[in-house]
């Protein structure tokens, strides 16, 4: 083929880059901007520099909340994937049973946050939730307003709850993807249930579980409003995650300054780890011709 | 290795089949010799791959029997039969590479590493994979994708048949006739049965001793390339082995003539007696293209024919002829003059079949 060499044809991707730039740069900049001043009022603002970010990176409270974040996000990918997984496996596969199955397996994906969370608050609640009070008529003092365990516990089952569907369900979408024919041949070479699982289903699987580890881990680092709504972050700080600390700081103390350097910092750690992991995969599927066969 | 014996057997889909059509496989007996080189051809739907499924234990079938070596083997699933099938598109396991993928199957039995590495490097030799080993599977070619999955069968040594599903569905013509070369050469080295499912019948006669054409769920006739071209059983091999298919024409005897329609036929007494002692209303004469007699100008015995069109193909042609209001075609080769607006026709009689209620009946020729 005659590949034809023009410059001006860099002029064609404007149009994206106005987009983009209207979608993604000039909202950045604009904490960027405040990440780099004090300002006081419409009038007085100084220029501070990166003196922010060293004071955001230093302070032991967001440290803590840090580590809490990445032991819940975690956590919750630790349970939720193989769950989904093995959901998927035995949802039924065809007939009314599939149809059935699957609008129940759905059902927690389409309830908002906030709801997800006041239903929790409510089935955790000693006196009259259904949860709370079994356990306590169980002889368990369940009380996640208490006890820094029950209301880690109850955030994860809450979030396994909520999110466990969507891995089953994009799953469930890659296991049906998988012609007969290898089932068949698998069955003739005469493997077991575990290899067909390992070398059939999994590797089948794996493009559906990269995008499903990647929302779950970006969805789960920003979660906010449902431990927010069931236990407000506490008792103590206890379940207090790094979007809750940046509420705070940005709306109850109107700290724009640290707040912003905070967003960056924030935002960073979340692409940081999305592309490491992303990475990561794509390497693995590589072809290696100098490994030993 | 085996003997495949299938006896009474017949397959339907349908929970309460009532008629014959409602039957995938009708009640057939066969059998594949050890060792031999078998193709199964038919057109799509006609029930191969049902039979392939019900030999590899993928499907049971609705009744009869499967007997290898004489053992009744219904009940064994596939894995319980030391049976090996390649399909039509090819099952590579992604994330494994070559080497992986050829020693799966002997893995999977915890067959010694030792042993497995010396059937894999001998497989892979056969199959021009040597190069190849240490590549992840998913990257190779369809026609490579295509012999690792050969090679899961080959690489076993108990196998006692391997059964193809039209395996060169997705390959590049130009690799098909190499890929088919290597089946044949590897027939010959490991004698093991091997059943060939396809609807190409130039692929079923260069890969089998013998074809056993299926039609609506039967085997119609089973025997050599020439058998099916020279004697075909039942009109549809007739029509469907061939190219162009074989003229057929309904006929009654009227008194001392052999009518077709309206149009007197031209045939010995010996074929006009059997067409006479034929207790059927559905009865047919066949002829080859390629074995009617054409003249440019009348002969004894000659029926009168419109010449239509003709179609070059270079080496022969094809002629498009009307005896009558009855379409036929006929083979002349290059020097044979091709005849312009009429032609004159004689059917050899020992070319000519008999066909009543669409199978072959022979004719008694004194």
């Amino acid at each position: 083929m005659n590949k034809v060499y023009n410059n001006r044809a860099w002029w064609l991707i404007l149009p994206m880059l106005i987009l983009v730039a209207f979608s993604a740069v000039i909202p950045l900049m604009t904490v960027v901007n405040y990440s780099v001043q004090d300002v006081f009022d419409a009038n007085t603002r100084f220029f501070t520099g990166t003196e922010w970010f060293k004071e955001m990176l230093n302070d032991p409270t967001l440290h803590a909340a840090l580590a809490r974040q990445f032991a819940f996000s975690l956590t919750v990918l630790a349970i939720e994937v193989p769950l989904g997984i093995g959901i998927a496996l035995i949802m039924p596969k065809k007939g009314w049973q599939a149809s059935a199955i699957l609008i129940l397996v759905t059902m927690p994906l389409l309830i908002p946050w906030n709801v997800v969370g006041s239903i929790w608050q409510i089935f955790t609640r000693g006196d009259i939730g259904l949860m709370g009070w079994g356990l306590r008529e169980l002889g368990y003092g369940y009380n996640i307003t208490a006890s820094p365990v029950d209301a880690w516990a109850t955030i994860i089952l809450m979030d396994v709850w909520h999110w466990t569907p969507l891995i089953a369900l994009l799953c469930y979408s890659g296991l049906r993807s998988i012609p007969d024919a290898y089932y068949q041949a698998a069955r003739i070479d005469r493997a077991s249930k575990w290899a067909v699982f390992r070398y059939i289903q999994l590797p089948k699987l794996t493009n559906v579980l990269v995008i499903g580890v990647l929302l779950r881990f970006m969805h789960s680092f920003m979660i906010y409003a449902e431990p927010f709504v069931l236990t407000g972050g506490g008792p103590g700080s206890s379940t207090t995650f790094l979007s809750q600390s940046l509420t705070t700081m940005a709306i109850g103390q109107q700290d724009l300054g640290p707040s912003a350097a905070f967003s960056l910092i924030y935002f960073l750690i979340i692409l940081l780890v999305t592309w490491v992991f992303y990475t990561a995969i794509m390497n693995m599927q590589k072809d290696d011709n100098n490994k030993e066969a | 290795m085996a003997e495949i014996t299938l006896k009474s057997l017949a397959h339907t889909y349908l929970p309460d089949p009532q008629s014959p059509e409602d039957y995938a496989i009708r009640e057939m007996n066969h059998v594949w010799h050890q060792g031999g080189a078998y193709a199964l051809l038919g057109p799509s739907g006609c029930g191969k791959s049902t039979l392939l499924n019900i030999i590899s234990g993928l499907l049971e079938p609705s009744s009869g029997e499967v007997l290898f070596d004489g053992e009744m083997v219904n009940s064994l699933p596939p894995e319980a039969r030391n049976i090996a099938q390649v399909f039509q598109f090819p099952v590579i396991y992604d994330t494994m590479t070559v080497y992986d993928n050829l020693a799966f199957p002997l893995r999977n039995v915890r067959t010694p590493e030792a042993r497995v590495h010396e059937r894999v490097m001998e497989v892979a030799d056969v199959l021009e994979l040597t190069g190849q080993l240490k590549r992840k599977a998913k990257n190779l070619t369809a026609d490579e994708k295509q012999k690792v999955s050969m090679g899961r069968g080959l690489v076993r040594d108990d196998v006692s048949a391997i059964l193809f599903d039209e395996p060169l569905t997705v390959i590049d013509p130009q690799l098909k006739w190499k890929l088919r070369r290597k089946l044949k050469e590897i027939h010959q080295r490991f004698a093991i049965t091997m059943v060939y499912v396809t609807h190409d019948q130039l692929e079923a006669s260069t890969f089998a001793d013998k074809i056993a054409v299926m039609y609506e769920g039967q085997v119609v006739q089973f025997g050599t390339p020439r058998e099916l071209f020279e004697t075909p059983n039942h009109t549809f091999v007739g029509y469907f082995i061939g190219s162009p298919g074989m003229n057929f024409f309904e006929v009654t005897t009227q008194g001392d003539a052999v009518m077709s329609g309206d149009v007197t036929l031209t045939v010995s007494d010996s074929v006009r007696a059997a067409i006479g002692k034929a207790r059927s209303h559905n009865v047919k004469l066949g002829i080859r293209p390629e074995f009617v007699e054409v003249h440019d100008k009348p002969v004894v015995g000659g029926m009168e024919v419109v010449v239509d069109h003709a179609q070059d193909l270079g080496t022969y042609s094809i002629l498009y002829l009307m005896l009558g209001d009855m379409p036929l075609k006929a083979r002349i080769e290059e020097d044979q003059v091709t005849p312009k607006g009429k032609a004159w026709l004689r059917f050899p009689d020992e070319r000519i079949g008999l066909y009543v209620d669409e199978f072959r009946v022979e004719i008694d020729h004194e």
